[in-house]
């Protein structure tokens, strides 16, 4: 054998060795069973920075001039629907935020109800999972208000947030976007409605005319065009049975990390 | 001149590695390995990095593109002010992405399922540096074996080794029972600046974290440049690994790679006359 055609025979048995390692990596992250044990790593992070963090710690918070001028729309940016481009047509006057599921008082909320509710002002970091990030300042409800004006029944141990988009264009339901949290988030202090972005009303392309911040999270837990907010039980039950858009397509239903 | 007289002095058998420093380097090779590729499946979710807390998207120092050029995608890969062309490889290798499918855990576009692998072995590396560094600072193994000696920090001592390793010399006899001052330096910087910093690096990525460690990412100054230093750390375990193998091979891989499993290491014996 030559010098080239050893070079070559080698670099062609490299290759196909490389390839049956990279074909054998996909199939493995394709079975169901390495899927499910590598997810376990999920509750183990959560548990550890449940347990190692204060449960009410803040998210940092930053000054003004921190504010990022560039800050990404990511997702939907624009709803087609129907039923919200009416109301966006509307300047949102006929919005209603409703408010059901295990709760003792089901609530419908104006923009002007949730404006009246214990409000708050926060410049946070959002971190998108694609890693990228940008400053904000947000205004809004705080979630504990509403949730304590609506009562949650004993059972309830989460909270779910329907909202108006599809970011999968499909006739049915299965392409709406919807996000979940448990108490111990929907509870903590930075959790809000937002209705203002840097001190406007929150723009179209950032979830307008309500979206939720949940700040010690990825980005893709702050559901934006937030329609109605459902306490249950469960979250099995629920669409896809994960929690969420992007946890029913295989991301971590708490994205701390 | 080498006489067929002279009999050929006995190779000598060492016990060079502990039983925690054969697994946990093992385990090491298994957890890097599968972090480095799941991590750059993730990073081509978005294949730019940036210095400072926010991402200034005009202006990246690193980025990766795919533009058309004459009907044909061209890969260009932004390093500061310098734009390389780099198809087939970093911006468009078959389609648009930063790193080829070769290079990435799992090799089809997912970010979802790079995520999945990373944050599984994060905790095998995380548990197992905890391990190692637990048992090398406790067991003695980090002072006597990866210290440098006494002697071996005086200044004529420190150019001879460097000129010996250049030459690809290695030690015979007494001298290859421990390990040579590069050595030690270059495992010594891994195991207790790099693959640290992988984690560090890691955890201020983390949204949650910045709760209670918010200090230590404005101590990397700020999340996108922690995420900047957690690709600049994994590239120069890169270079560690790339060199250290070349060591391997060079120096006597199979007796390297049997003391790294069995911990039985063959030392050669000194040449006659020196």
């Amino acid at each position: 054998m030559s010098r080239i055609d050893r070079r070559s025979w080698l670099k062609g048995a490299a290759a196909a060795a490389g390839g049956l390692v990279a074909a054998a990596c996909d199939r493995l992250t394709l079975n169901p069973t390495v899927q499910q044990t590598l997810a376990r790593a999920e509750g183990l992070t959560r548990r550890t920075q449940r347990a190692l963090f204060p449960r009410m710690a803040l998210a940092p918070e930053f000054s003004p001039e921190d504010i990022s001028p560039d800050f990404r729309a990511n997702g939907t940016i624009n709803p087609q629907d129907p039923a919200y481009v009416a109301l966006r047509e509307a300047g949102f006057s006929d919005y209603r935020l409703v408010v059901d599921g295990l709760v003792e008082r089901p609530l419908a909320l104006s923009l002007a109800d949730l404006r009246a509710l214990p409000a708050r002002s926060q410049i946070t970091r959002h971190d998108c999972v694609e890693g990228w990030s940008s400053i904000g300042k947000w205004t809004g409800a705080r979630l504990s208000a509403v949730l304590e004006a609506a009562g949650l029944k004993e059972g309830a141990r989460f909270v779910v947030f329907h909202c108006a988009d599809k970011l999968e264009p499909r006739v049915d339901e299965r392409g709406r976007y919807y996000e979940s949290l448990d108490l111990e988030d929907a509870f903590h202090e930075q959790t809000i409605l937002a209705y203002e972005m840097n001190d406007a009303p929150l723009p179209v392309a950032h979830g307008a005319p309500v979206r939720l911040r949940v700040e010690r999270q990825l980005g893709y837990k702050h559901a934006k065009y937030v329609m109605r907010i459902e306490a249950v039980e469960s979250l099995t039950p629920i669409r896809g049975g994960k929690g969420g858009f992007w946890e029913d397509r295989g991301y971590e239903w708490y994205a701390g990390i | 001149m080498p006489s067929a007289e002279r009999p050929r002095p006995p190779m000598e058998t060492i016990r060079r590695h502990g039983l925690v420093t054969r697994l946990t380097h093992w385990t090491n090779v298994l957890a890097v390995l599968v972090l480095l590729a799941s991590g750059l499946q993730i990073f081509n979710a978005h294949p730019a990095l940036y210095w400072g807390e926010t991402s200034t998207f005009s202006r990246p120092w690193v980025a990766m593109a795919a533009v058309e050029r004459g009907g044909e995608f061209v890969g260009l890969t932004k390093v500061g002010e310098a734009v390389f062309e780099t198809t087939g490889v970093l911006g468009y290798s078959g389609e648009v992405r930063g790193f080829p499918a070769w290079a990435t855990l799992p090799g089809y576009r997912s970010l979802a399922d790079g995520r999945r692998w990373h944050f599984f072995f994060a905790w095998v590396f995380a548990i197992n540096l905890a391990v190692y560094l637990a048992a090398g600072l406790i067991g003695g193994h980090v002072r006597r074996d990866l210290l440098p000696d006494r002697d071996q920090i005086r200044p004529r001592r420190i150019l001879r080794e460097i000129a010996d390793h250049a030459r690809l010399r290695f030690p015979r006899g007494a001298e290859a029972k421990r390990y040579n001052l590069l050595q030690k330096l270059a495992y010594l910087i891994v195991v207790f600046v790099l693959l640290p910093m992988m984690l560090l690096t890691g955890l201020c990525m983390s949204p949650a974290f910045g709760s209670v460690g918010y200090g230590l990412i404005e101590l990397f100054g700020g999340r996108q440049s922690a995420r900047t230093l957690h690709f600049l750390s994994a590239s120069a375990i890169v270079l560690f690994v790339v060199v250290h193998l070349a060591m391997v091979v060079a120096s006597g891989a199979w007796n390297n790679i049997r003391a790294m499993v069995t911990g039985r290491f063959a030392v050669r014996p000194e040449e006659a006359g020196t």
